[in-house]
């Protein structure tokens, strides 16, 4: 049977050993426990920097050699030691449901979501918050899960595209979305889904953005241009963009809308641009 | 990403301490510095999470404004105090970035991203800012993007920000605190730095410092003010150019104007001259365009960026031209 604990035991008596055998002693491993490493990359970095010399300094002091450890560490280790070492623990209330989840520190909520959790409805785009295929629901707000780290999140609730649905009765935004065909290949749709929820709810709070024409007073009803910019940080590769906006439209005024386009004019400014109505 | 561990922090002065200490990063939003981790553009063996220190408060104090640090850049757009007073501050804001991120970035964060030049990104090119002494990638390489004004030999990047751009024009300063406890207050414009020979430092503050608050002074030119961003596509993008202006009229002249451009220098870009030329004149269209020319005659284009010399002018006279009330 595999007993971590007597790894870990292992590990350190092959430290203890090793330290000396480096002339590096106890001051060696005091700089290595200082770096918050877990034993067993103690006991790696100490084996790697042994391999590629970091103490073959000739005629070198204990000082010197514990200095070069210092040195080679600070640069090297991180990249010396793969896979997950350290675990956190964390909480999450997802799509209503308590999960706990043990996580690498580096875990964004992306990737706990989808590898830790089996929820695969949300999309891995770019992973640089570039395109919002990742966007989820964190405390009702719209943000870009590859982006957060999943501990930041602890205790938190999130709410992802699985969550939207009651039972089989679709979100309004879902229904709409297939009512307009408001995509081609689909994989930006959780995440337009789940930023159009978020973004009904800002502009019910009268929330502003770029394309109003003056921010001190409150608008609650939006054109089309403001959807369009309230929207613009969910990039579809498809080009469902009319349909898009014409779905989220029909939700947001709750009448029947139709997707509508025209040709960019010379003429046309972003401020001036004639308010292209889906209605 | 390397590995690194986490842990929270609830005290803005113990999050300064252990900011000292080798490795560690703060981390507040996340938006730029978890992608920087990604890239391997920043190294890091411990995030200390700040997001979680009651630092978010916006309130009036002695005429203006107070901006806990870690008040999201959405919350800060949509402050009933920022919208009818600072209405430049929010539309500054809400021209960066979208929706999602500014629902994640806090306002001390926004203060602290890092340049988005590719070459600082790209860990196979030379870069001074990155690895100090390895050269600039951008000076002769391709530099649309880059600075106009204030650039050296070693950097040639730009400052992000939108924000940080209105905030220039605001006269806002920095509240910062150091580990030790203390507090000091930074002018904005003093916030951010050029790069001259140490372009691997973006900003003024000490090791140990954080950003606790930006404060505002009594709101001015809240009926005539303008942020005008100009951009390779509509929304969701860097600004090519952008431009911050505020007027105060009385009796025909300009009072007190106050530009500030994004996208063209290493820091929110005050126009100094441009204001100068100004202050006086009446606020005509051709007045505007002077103010603007006496600004962008000092630029300095490199090769490919000559082309933000003219928008940049152009930019300013609409910027003024909105801000006094055209349409």
């Amino acid at each position: 049977m595999f007993d971590p604990d007597e790894r870990e035991t292992n590990y350190l008596t092959d430290l203890q050993i090793m330290s000396e055998d480096l002339g590096v002693g106890p001051e060696g491993a005091e700089i290595l426990a200082q770096m918050d490493l877990p034993t067993r990359r103690r006991f790696l970095t100490y084996a790697t920097a042994a391999v590629v010399g970091v103490f073959a300094i000739p005629g070198s002091s204990r000082a010197e050699r514990v200095g070069a450890l210092e040195t080679w560490a600070r640069s090297n280790v991180p990249l010396s030691a793969p896979g997950q070492e350290e675990t956190m623990t964390l909480s999450l209330q997802v799509n209503g449901a308590t999960k706990k989840v043990a996580v690498d520190p580096r875990t964004v909520l992306l990737d706990a979501l989808r590898e830790r959790m089996g929820m695969t409805g949300t999309k891995k785009g770019c992973d640089h918050g570039q395109c919002g295929a990742c966007t989820v629901l964190v405390d009702g707000r719209r943000v870009l899960s590859c982006l957060t780290l999943a501990a930041q999140v602890d205790g938190q609730s999130v709410t992802t595209i699985e969550g939207l649905a009651q039972g089989d009765t679709l979100h309004p935004l879902q229904e709409a979305f297939i009512k307009h065909d408001a995509y081609q290949c689909g994989y930006c749709t959780p995440g337009q889904i789940c930023s159009a929820v978020g973004m009904l709810n800002e502009a019910k709070q009268g929330a502003a953005s770029y394309v109003t024409k003056d921010v001190r007073k409150t608008m609650t009803v939006l054109t089309d241009d403001e959807i369009r910019e309230r929207m613009s940080g969910n990039i579809c590769r498809c080009g469902a963009y009319p349909k898009i906006v014409s779905a989220i439209h029909e939700v947001h005024s709750g009448k029947v809308a139709r997707q509508t386009w025209a040709f960019h004019k010379d003429e046309d400014e972003l401020f001036e641009e004639v308010s292209h109505e889906t209605v | 990403m390397r590995p690194f561990s986490y842990e929270r922090s609830l005290n803005p002065v113990m999050a300064a301490q252990k900011s000292l200490q080798g490795g560690v990063r703060l981390l507040a939003g996340g938006t730029n510095l978890l992608d920087l981790l990604k890239e391997g553009v920043e190294d890091a063996t411990k995030l200390v999470d700040i997001t979680r220190i009651p630092l978010a408060e916006i309130r009036e104090e002695n005429g203006g404004v107070r901006i806990g640090a870690l008040a999201k850049n959405a919350d800060t757009a949509d402050n009933p105090l920022i919208r009818r007073q600072y209405p430049l501050l929010s539309q500054a804001i809400l021209a960066g970035a979208s929706a999602q991120i500014r629902n994640m970035a806090t306002d001390g964060g926004n203060l602290m991203q890092r340049t988005r030049c590719p070459y600082f990104y790209d860990i196979a090119m030379p870069c001074n800012k990155r690895v100090p002494g390895t050269g600039c990638g951008a000076r002769e390489g391709l530099n649309k993007m880059h600075a106009l004004f204030g650039w050296s030999e070693s950097c040639v990047a730009v400052h992000p920000s939108d924000m940080c751009v209105a905030l220039a024009a605001l006269d806002a300063t920095v509240q910062v605190q150091g580990a030790d406890g203390k507090e000091r207050s930074i002018p904005f414009t003093d916030f951010h730095r050029l790069p001259g020979d140490q372009p691997q430092k973006d900003n003024t503050l000490q090791p140990g410092e954080v950003i606790v608050a930006l404060v505002l002074p009594k709101p001015i030119f809240t009926d005539k003010s303008h942020y005008l961003k100009v951009r390779d596509r509509a929304s969701y993008a860097f600004a090519l150019v952008s431009v911050a202006a505020g007027l105060e009229t009385k009796g025909g002249k300009v009072q007190q104007v106050r530009l500030a451009m994004g996208g063209v220098a290493h820091k929110p870009w005050r126009a100094v001259e441009a204001e100068k030329a100004l202050v006086g004149k009446a606020p005509t269209e051709a007045n505007f365009l002077l103010a603007a020319e006496a600004e962008m005659k000092n630029a300095r284009p490199l090769e490919h960026n000559a082309f933000k010399v003219d928008l940049g002018k152009r930019a300013i006279v609409r910027a003024l031209s909105r801000a006094n009330g055209a349409a």
